[in-house]
C-alpha cells in the first residue's frame, strides 16, 4: 500500500509536467492577446502594445516560454498579471477564501442532501417519496445556474427584498453581525450552486444504491435479523459509494476552481471569477496559475479516490 | 458646411442668436467633437461659459458610504497604465489631472490655478507652446506638496519606452518641458500643435507623485508598490484594493476643494453584468452608482419604474457603423485575405452601396434596440439644409434599394437573389458578440432579405474580435469578410487621432500585421491630403471645416456607414448629484459629487 | 461484510448462454421489462410526440422563425403567437419548433459521443493494469483540468473554416459542436466505469467466467459492462440535459450555431433578463427542456431495470 502510494506519487511529476506543457501550449496558440482593449483605442500607438508585448516577452518561442514559465514557478515565481500587473500568487490569495467558503459550502450542501435523499429513495423505488425526488432533481439539473440564480435575485432581492445580492468580500461589520451578514449574503449563490450539485448527486447515489440494494448479501444480512437501517448504512451504502466517491473526487478540485457563472452572477470575488476575467482579457499567467494548480488537484483527488475505492472494497487491488 | 458656414455659425453665438449649447450639439451632429466647438468659440473671442458646477453641501464629509459598481471590475490604479475605462475610473477616486472637460466641450481646471488661452497669454499664438500655472498648496495624501516636478516627472514616465505607459500617444509630442518656478510649466511641442490640451488633461492626464514614482521609471515599473496603493492628491484617500474586485476608500481631510468631498468613505464594487448592475441601482437602489450600462432601453425603463434610480445619458463622440470592404476578402493574395491588390466583387458598385445605405433601418434599430442609449446618426451631410434640420430621418426604403439594384442591372435569379454578370450578392456579416449587436444584425438582414441579397451572419467573441493577434483571421482589423460592424470609439476631445483611421496609410495589412486603423482599406487621395492640411492648421475654425470635409469624403462614398450615435448611459440612485461629461471619465468631478437629502 | 457477497444471479444467466432456454431472449426479456415500467413508457411517448412535433411543425405552423415585427414585441401567448413573441416581435411557436430540431439532435449526439468515448475508455482502463490504466487515466485528468474557454476558442479557430469545407456551414457547427460538447463530457463516465470496473473484475461471477476460459473481451461485453450499466445510464440522461445547456453557452462564444438561428439554450438564455417582463419567454424554453430531461431520465429508468441483469421480474 504505502508502495502503492509512494510509486503513484512519483508518477504524478511527469504527469503532471506534461499537463503543464500542454496547457501552456494551448494556452498560446488560443486566440486572442492580452492587449485588445488598447488596440481599439485611437489614442494609444501600436507601438505601446508591441512594446508591451516585447517587455512581458510574448514574442519569443513558445518552448522558450514555457521552460522560463516552468524555471520561474519551480522556484516559487508564479509570474505577473498582465491586466493588474499584480503578482499571480498575490491575486489568487485574495480570492481563495471566498471560493472555499461559498463554493465548498455548496458541495457539502449538495452531499447532505444527496445521500440521505438519495438512498431513501432507493430504498422504496417508485415511492411517493422518490418520484417528489427525482422530479427536484430533474428539475435542477435542467435548470442552468444562469438561470437558477437569476430567479432568486428577482424573488428574494427584488421582490422581498430579504437578501442582497451583490457578494461583498470585505463587510465592515464586526462580530455577529459579520458572521449575520457574511450568512445572508452567501444564501442564494450556496442554494443555487448547492442543490444544481445535489440533483445529479441525487440521481447518482440512487442508482447506486439500486445496484446493490438487491443483491443477495444485503437479503442475507436482512435475514439475520440485523436491524434494518444498520443494514442500509453498513452494508448497502458502503458498497453503493464507489460511484459517489468517484464524483466527489471529480468535484472537489472545483472547490478550489469556483463555479464561473455563479461567481459573475452573484459578483463573488472567488477563482472562478477571477478564471473567466483572465479568459476574456487573455490574461495568460493567470489562467495558467489558475489552470494548473487545477489540474494538480484533479490529479491529487483522483489519487485519493483509487486509494478509497480499496478501503471501501478491500477486494479491489493496488498494482 | 464650410470655413464660411462656421464663422457665421459662430458669428450667431456671439450675438446670442444662436445659444452656445445649441452650436456646440450642431457641431456633434458633423462629426466634431464639443471640446473642438469649444475651442472655436474660445479662437474667436467668445468667452469660455463652463457652467459652474452645483455642489450645494455646505461642508465636507457627513454623506456616509458612497457605493458605486462597476460591472468591469477595475484591474489596477495606475493611471498610466489603465487597460480600460475602467481603470481611468477607478484611478480618478485618487488622481487628478490639471484640468477636465466638462459636458459642452469646456476646459475646467482641477490642478491647474486657470485655462491656458491667448488672452491671460499662456498660449503660444505659433502653437509651439503653452504653459500652466498649477494650482498652489495642493498636498499628495502623504502630505507632500504637489509642484511642477510632479508634472515634467509625469511626462518623463509616460514617454520612457520601458515604462510601457499606455498613456504616451498624450505626452510623445511634447520636445521639453521648462520650470518655470514651482507652480508654473511651460510645455515646448516638437511641431505646431493645435490640440494642445491633450497632455495632462483629462483621463489620460492624472498626475502622479514623483517622489513615490521616480524610483520605478522605466523596466521597474511594474514594481511600484504605489501602482496598487495610490497616493495622489484626490478628494479620497486609498484603504484598501482587490483587483478585480473592490476598492475601499477614504475622505481626504485636506482636500484642496474647500466643502468636498461630501462622502466619508467611497466602496466600489466590480465583476458581474450590466443588467443586474442596473438592477442593484435603479431597481433595489443597494448602489449609488452604476457604470456603462450597455442595457437595452426596454430593460432600463422598466428597472427605472422600481423608482429608487434613474439612468442618466450623455453625448459622446462614440459613432456605431457598419464598414463595407473595399477590397476581396474571399480571394488570397500573397499569404493575405482583403489584400488592397484585389477589389470587392460587388461593393465595387456605387449602386449596391447606395441600396446598401438605404437599407439599414437605422430609425428603428435606434427606436426598439438602443432606445435613449442612441441616436441614429446625422452624420449625412450632404448640404446645409439637412444640417440645419436635426430632426432629419435617414432614409430606409427597401422599394428605393430594389429599383436602384434593378436600374443597376442587377436582376434576381431562380432562388431570389439579385446577381449581375454571374455574381450574386451574398455576403458574410460579421460583428462582436453583444445581444444588440445581434438583434441589429437580425434587422439588417431582414432588409437585405427583401432586397434580393443573401448575408450569412457571423459573430465573434469579443475577446477575440477586438484583440489585435496578426495570427487570428476572426479579428476586426483583418477584415475577412464583406460587412463589418462596430462601434469606433473616440476617446479624445479632439478628432484628429479618430480621423487618421480613413487615411491610406493607416490601411490594414499583413505587412504592418493589421496595426493598421483603416479597417475597410478605403482610400482617397484628397481625404488624405486634407487630413495632412487639418493636422497643422492652428485655426480651430479652419481646422473644423477641414474635419468636417473629412467626414464628407468618407460617409458620401458610401463604404463607412455610420449607424448610431451611441449615449454613454450611467445608473444613478434617486438624490444624486452627479456632475457628468461625455468628454471626460464618469468620476471627473467625483469631489462634487454629493446626495440631496 | 464483502465476503458475504454471494453469486449474484446474473451469475447464473451469465453461466447458462449454453442451456436451451435461450429462447426467452434477453433483448426481449428486457423490452417487456422496460415496458412494465409505466413512467419509462410514458415517457417514449412524450418524447416521441415532442419529436413528432418539430419535425412535422414547420409544416404546420408556417410563421418565419426571423419575421421581425416592432408592433408585437415581447406579445404575451395569443391566437396569433401561441407562445407569444421576443423582443423583435418574432413567432416564438417558430424558433421552439426550429430550435428544438437542433437542440435534441445536439443533445442526443453529444449525449452518445460522450458516453461511447467515457465507457470505452474507461472499461479499457479499468480492465487493464499498469501503464495502460495509468496513460487512459492521465488522459482523462488532462481533459479534466483543461480551461474549456481558451481550448474552445481554440477549436473554433482552427477547425471552423475546415469544417464549413468539409460539409458546409450547417453541418459542420453541428459536427463542431455535438465533438466539443462529448469531447468535454466523457471524464466522468470513464472514470465511474474504471471504477465499477475495478470493484467488478474481482468479484466471484468475473472469477468464475474467466475460469470457464472466457475472453477478455467476452468477460467485458456480457458480465462487467452489463453491471456497470448503472452510472452509465444516469450519467447519460444528465448528459443530454447539460449538452443542450451547453450548447446555448457555445453559440455566446460564436462557436456555436449563426446567431440569427434559436435553439433552446440560446431562446432561455435571451430570455433571462426580460424574465421579470415577459416571463413568457423563458417559460416555454425552460420547460420544452424540462420535459425532454423528465422523458430521457424516465427512459434512462426503465432501460436501467430492463438491463439490470440482476432484476429478476
Amino acid at each position: 500500500m504505502g508502495n502503492y502510494l509512494l510509486r503513484r506519487l512519483i508518477v504524478a511529476v511527469p504527469s503532471l509536467l506534461g499537463i503543464s506543457l500542454i496547457l501552456f501550449v494551448l494556452l498560446a496558440l488560443a486566440p486572442g492577446d492580452p492587449f485588445g482593449e488598447l488596440a481599439s483605442n485611437p489614442n494609444i500607438p501600436p507601438e505601446v502594445r508591441e512594446a508591451l508585448r516585447v517587455k512581458f516577452g510574448m514574442d519569443d518561442p513558445i518552448m522558450v516560454r514555457y521552460v522560463r514559465w516552468l524555471v520561474a514557478m519551480i522556484h516559487g515565481d508564479w509570474g505577473f498579471s498582465f491586466a493588474s500587473r499584480v503578482n499571480v500568487d498575490t491575486l489568487i490569495l485574495q480570492r481563495i477564501p471566498a471560493t472555499l467558503y461559498v463554493v465548498g459550502t455548496a458541495q457539502l450542501l449538495a452531499l447532505i442532501v444527496a445521500i440521505p435523499v438519495g438512498v431513501l429513495a432507493a430504498r422504496r423505488p417508485y415511492s411517493i417519496f422518490d418520484q417528489i425526488a427525482n422530479t427536484f432533481a430533474f428539475i435542477g439539473f435542467s435548470l442552468p445556474t444562469f438561470f437558477t440564480g437569476l430567479l432568486l435575485i428577482l424573488i428574494f432581492s427584488v421582490n422581498l427584498g430579504w437578501l442582497p445580492f451583490v457578494y461583498r468580500a470585505d463587510i465592515q461589520a464586526t462580530g455577529w453581525m459579520w458572521w449575520w451578514e457574511n450568512f445572508k449574503q452567501a444564501v442564494m449563490p450556496v442554494t443555487v450552486l448547492g442543490l444544481y450539485q445535489a440533483a445529479s448527486y441525487t440521481r447518482y447515489v440512487r442508482s447506486a444504491v439500486l445496484d446493490v440494494i438487491k443483491l443477495d448479501y444485503v437479503t442475507t444480512a436482512r435475514s439475520k435479523g440485523l436491524d434494518e437501517s444498520k443494514v442500509i448504512v453498513k452494508h448497502v451504502v458502503r458498497n453503493a459509494l464507489i460511484p459517489v466517491v468517484t464524483l466527489v473526487a471529480l468535484q472537489m478540485p472545483t472547490v478550489f476552481g469556483g463555479a464561473i457563472v455563479t461567481e459573475q452572477i452573484f459578483r463573488i470575488p472567488g477563482i472562478g471569477s477571477l478564471l473567466i476575467s483572465a479568459i476574456l482579457a487573455n490574461d495568460t499567467p493567470v489562467i495558467m496559475a489558475v489552470t494548473f494548480v487545477f489540474a494538480c488537484l484533479v490529479v491529487l483527488f483522483n489519487l485519493i479516490a483509487d486509494i478509497l475505492y480499496g478501503w471501501l472494497d478491500p477486494r479491489i487491488s493496488f498494482r | 458646411m464650410n470655413e464660411r458656414d462656421l464663422r457665421s455659425q459662430i458669428a450667431d453665438v456671439k450675438t446670442g442668436r444662436l445659444s452656445r449649447r445649441e452650436f456646440v450639439q450642431r457641431m456633434i451632429a458633423v462629426g466634431l467633437t464639443a471640446p473642438m466647438a469649444g475651442a472655436m468659440l474660445a479662437h474667436s473671442g467668445v468667452v469660455q461659459a463652463a457652467e459652474p458646477i452645483t455642489y450645494k453641501p455646505t461642508k465636507a464629509g457627513g454623506g456616509g458610504p458612497l457605493k458605486l459598481l462597476f460591472w468591469q471590475a477595475p484591474t489596477l490604479l495606475n493611471p498610466h497604465f489603465a487597460n480600460g475605462t475602467k481603470d481611468q475610473e477607478a484611478s480618478r477616486l485618487f488622481y487628478e489631472p490639471l484640468a477636465g472637460w466638462d459636458a459642452d466641450g469646456n476646459l475646467v481646471p482641477i490642478l491647474a490655478a486657470e485655462i491656458p488661452s491667448k488672452e491671460n497669454g499662456l498660449l503660444a499664438a505659433d502653437g509651439l507652446s503653452v504653459t500652466w500655472k498649477l494650482k498652489q498648496g495642493v498636498k499628495w495624501h502623504d502630505g507632500k506638496p504637489f509642484t511642477a516636478d510632479d508634472v515634467i516627472f509625469n511626462w518623463e514616465y509616460s514617454v520612457n519606452p520601458d515604462t510601457a505607459a499606455v498613456s504616451v500617444g498624450s505626452y510623445r509630442g511634447i520636445k521639453s518641458i521648462d520650470k518655470i518656478d514651482d507652480y508654473t510649466v511651460k510645455l515646448n511641442f516638437k511641431q505646431p500643435t493645435p490640440f494642445w490640451a491633450d497632455p495632462f488633461v483629462a483621463a489620460y492626464g492624472l498626475v502622479i507623485p514623483k517622489h513615490l514614482f521616480a524610483d520605478y521609471i522605466g523596466a521597474k515599473s511594474r514594481e511600484a508598490p504605489t501602482n496598487l496603493k495610490p497616493v495622489g492628491t484626490g478628494p479620497y484617500v486609498y484603504v484598501d484594493f482587490k483587483p478585480g474586485d473592490s476598492i475601499a476608500a477614504k475622505r481626504n481631510p485636506d482636500y484642496h476643494q474647500a466643502n468636498r468631498p461630501y462622502f466619508d468613505t467611497v466602496e466600489v464594487k466590480g465583476g458581474g453584468d450590466a443588467v443586474s448592475a442596473a438592477r442593484a441601482v435603479l431597481q433595489t437602489g443597494e448602489y449609488d452608482y452604476a457604470y456603462n450600462l450597455q442595457v437595452e432601453d426596454e430593460i432600463l425603463t422598466k428597472l427605472e419604474a422600481g423608482g429608487q434610480g434613474r439612468a442618466q445619458l450623455t453625448v459622446t463622440g462614440h459613432i456605431e457603423y457598419i464598414a463595407l470592404n473595399t477590397t476581396d476578402p474571399w480571394t488570397e493574395v500573397d499569404g493575405e485575405r482583403s489584400s488592397v491588390k484585389t477589389k470587392h466583387p460587388f461593393f465595387t458598385d456605387p449602386a449596391v452601396r447606395k441600396a446598401i445605405n438605404l437599407l439599414i433601418d437605422r430609425a428603428s434599430v435606434q427606436k426598439f434596440i438602443y432606445g435613449r442609449a442612441g441616436v441614429a446618426t446625422a452624420n449625412f451631410l450632404n448640404n446645409p439644409e439637412r444640417f440645419r434640420s436635426p430632426n432629419n430621418k435617414f432614409e430606409f426604403s427597401i422599394e428605393k434599394a430594389n429599383q436602384i439594384l434593378e436600374e443597376a442591372g442587377w436582376k434576381k435569379n431562380s432562388s431570389g437573389i439579385r446577381e449581375k454578370d454571374g455574381k450574386p450578392i451574398k455576403l458574410v456579416f460579421q460583428t462582436s458578440i453583444n445581444a444588440p449587436r445581434q438583434k441589429n444584425q437580425a434587422i439588417i438582414k431582414q432588409a437585405f432579405q427583401k432586397a434580393g441579397i443573401e448575408v450569412e451572419l457571423k459573430s465573434v467573441v469579443a475577446s477575440v474580435f477586438f484583440s489585435s493577434d496578426p495570427a487570428n483571421p476572426d479579428t476586426y482589423p483583418h477584415f475577412y469578410c464583406d460587412m463589418e460592424m462596430y462601434q469606433t470609439t473616440m476617446p479624445q476631445a479632439d478628432p484628429q487621432f479618430f480621423m487618421n483611421q480613413f487615411t491610406s496609410w493607416e490601411v490594414s495589412t499583413k505587412e504592418n500585421k493589421w496595426q493598421g486603423r483603416n479597417i475597410s482599406r478605403w482610400r482617397n487621395k484628397e481625404y488624405d491630403e486634407t487630413y495632412k492640411q487639418a493636422s497643422s492648421e492652428l485655426d480651430p475654425v479652419k481646422r473644423a471645416a477641414l474635419f468636417i470635409k473629412l467626414n464628407d469624403l468618407v460617409v458620401q462614398d458610401n463604404y463607412i456607414l455610420p449607424e448610431i450615435n451611441r449615449r454613454n448611459c450611467i445608473g444613478l440612485k434617486n438624490g444624486m448629484v452627479a456632475n457628468k461629461s461625455g468628454w471626460d471619465n464618469d468620476l471627473w468631478q467625483i469631489a462634487n459629487w454629493y446626495r440631496e437629502t | 461484510m464483502a465476503g458475504l457477497t454471494h453469486a449474484s444471479p446474473s451469475v447464473e444467466t451469465a453461466l447458462a448462454p449454453a442451456s436451451k432456454k435461450r429462447r426467452f431472449s434477453p433483448g426481449r426479456d428486457a423490452i417487456r421489462r422496460f415496458l412494465r415500467h409505466r413512467l419509462a413508457a410514458v415517457s417514449i411517448v412524450v418524447l416521441a410526440l415532442l419529436a413528432l412535433a418539430i419535425v412535422v411543425g414547420p409544416w404546420i405552423w408556417r410563421v418565419p422563425i426571423n419575421e421581425i415585427d416592432f408592433t408585437a414585441r415581447l406579445a404575451a401567448p395569443s391566437w396569433d403567437h401561441p407562445f407569444g413573441t421576443d423582443d423583435l416581435g418574432q413567432d416564438l411557436l417558430a424558433r421552439m419548433i426550429y430550435g428544438g430540431r437542433i437542440s435534441l439532435a445536439v443533445g442526443f449526439a453529444a449525449m452518445a459521443v460522450g458516453l461511447f468515448v467515457g465507457v470505452v475508455i474507461g472499461a479499457i482502463a479499468g480492465n487493464s493494469k499498469g501503464p495502460v490504466d495509468a496513460a487512459l487515466m492521465w488522459l482523462t485528468d488532462l481533459f479534466l483540468s483543461l480551461p474549456q474557454l481558451p481550448l474552445l476558442l481554440l477549436v473554433i479557430y482552427l477547425f471552423r473554416d475546415l469544417l464549413k469545407g468539409l460539409v458546409g456551414p450547417e453541418g459542420g457547427t453541428f459536427v463542431l459542436i455535438v465533438l466539443v460538447i462529448g469531447g468535454f463530457r466523457w471524464m466522468p463516465v470513464a472514470r465511474l466505469v474504471r471504477a465499477q470496473f475495478l470493484s467488478l473484475r474481482e468479484k466471484e461471477f468475473v472469477e468464475a467466467a474467466r475460469a470457464l476460459g472466457a475472453s477478455n473481451f467476452r468477460l467485458v461485453a456480457r458480465h462487467i459492462l452489463p453491471n456497470a450499466l448503472g452510472p452509465v445510464i444516469v450519467a447519460g440522461t444528465i448528459d443530454v440535459a447539460a449538452a443542450i445547456i451547453a450548447e446555448s453557452t457555445l453559440s455566446f462564444l460564436g462557436l456555436g450555431f449563426p446567431p440569427d438561428i434559436p435553439t433552446w439554450g440560446r431562446l432561455l438564455f435571451d430570455a433571462k433578463d426580460y424574465l421579470d417582463i415577459a416571463p413568457h419567454w423563458a417559460l416555454f424554453a425552460g420547460g420544452a427542456i424540462f420535459l425532454t430531461v423528465i422523458a430521457i431520465n424516465f427512459i434512462g429508468d426503465g432501460l436501467r431495470d430492463a438491463l439490470d441483469p440482476r432484476k429478476v421480474m
